[in-house]
């Protein structure tokens, strides 16, 4: 099999949009963290700004992941690893 | 030169350059944009840490505004700090707070026009090293090696320790994540910003003010506030209860 330059940038291409599916994950945990928050700040609303800052301090650690599978996506977008094995 | 600046150039590009390059023992050393938007942000935190250090030694009773303002903000990082550490928080409000403040301005740095420092991995990952430092450090500190052990192959008895090669990578993990959960969120602000000003040409004009209120600002000091207030978790985690 002979791959040339424009094959592999398709497929990084493709590759990248594909590590971006990644941010589903995030996106649902964020949300369930947000949603929690608004809830316990009707309950107690006089803990909001400690409820607010537990809430961002989880959804920062949740949204590593996403920021991994983004990650991955630069790299193949602008580093382009799989050219590396053509010269 | 024109690489220094994000929105200079006329087309998307969000890569570090190398701007001068050195002959040093036989090594090539670059001196990249990083370099330039670091230097900076130290003269901005030397000049005003100077400024601020004059204004509290001649400080009044009653403060001024600049004292005011200067109070406030070593108040608050204390504040921050003794929050989070509880009674370990006195030896550590100063690099804690050192910390905040660089990567901050760091982070908003792309309010510039800089490419922000902290979207270079060669910035944070050192940040990262210097927090796992600081927990190793701690842990060999404030608890015997037999404790350490134990607590290595933490869900079985010490005696079995198959879990030990699972914690040792949770462990090495912690100062990848953290300086790669700061390195990308920068980094996509910065991609996102340049694409911006890159693609758009003149439309991109006055509205992208908003773009950067989220981008920089914001995304900038809740990433400052994680990274500050997890060292601050971690190592309170390793100095444990006892003492």
């Amino acid at each position: 099999m002979e791959f040339n330059r424009e094959f592999i940038l398709g497929c990084s291409a493709i590759g990248a949009g594909l590590a971006v599916i990644a941010g589903i994950g995030p996106g649902v945990g964020q949300g369930i963290a947000a949603g929690h928050a608004a809830a316990a700040v009707g309950r107690n609303p006089g803990a909001k700004s400690s409820i607010t800052s537990t809430m961002l301090l989880g959804q920062a650690v949740a949204e590593t992941t996403g920021l991994y599978g983004l990650l991955v996506a630069i790299l193949l977008l602008f580093v382009k690893p799989l050219l590396w094995g053509l010269n | 030169m024109q690489h220094i600046l994000l929105t200079a150039g006329s087309d998307v590009d969000v890569m570090v350059h190398g701007l001068f390059k050195y002959s040093y023992f036989g090594h090539e050393v670059w001196i990249t944009t990083t370099h330039v938007s670091l230097l900076f942000v130290m003269l901005i935190l030397i000049a005003f840490s100077i400024i601020a250090g004059q204004a509290i030694k001649k400080g009044a009773e009653v403060p001024g505004n600049f004292q005011n303002v200067v109070e406030l903000i070593v108040e608050k990082l204390d504040g921050m700090v003794e929050g989070t550490m509880g009674r370990n928080a006195v030896k550590y409000r100063n690099y804690i707070g050192t910390i905040f403040i660089f990567i901050l301005f760091s982070n908003i740095s792309g309010l510039l026009g800089l490419r922000p420092p902290t979207a270079d991995y060669g910035v944070t990952f050192p940040l990262g090293v210097i927090t796992f430092t600081l927990v190793r450090f701690n842990q060999f500190k404030y608890h015997k090696p037999k404790e350490i052990w134990a607590d290595m192959c933490s869900p079985l008895p010490p005696w079995l320790p198959i879990w030990f090669p699972i914690n040792v990578i949770s462990e090495l993990a912690v100062p990848i994540s953290l300086s790669l959960r700061l390195f990308a969120n920068i980094l996509s602000g910065t991609i996102m910003m340049t694409l911006v000003y890159g693609l758009l040409k003149w439309v991109a004009t006055i509205w992208p003010a908003a773009l950067h209120v989220y981008f920089d600002l914001f995304s900038g000091a809740i990433q400052t506030y994680v990274f500050c207030m997890l060292t601050m978790t971690y190592v309170s985690n390793a100095i444990g209860e006892e003492e």
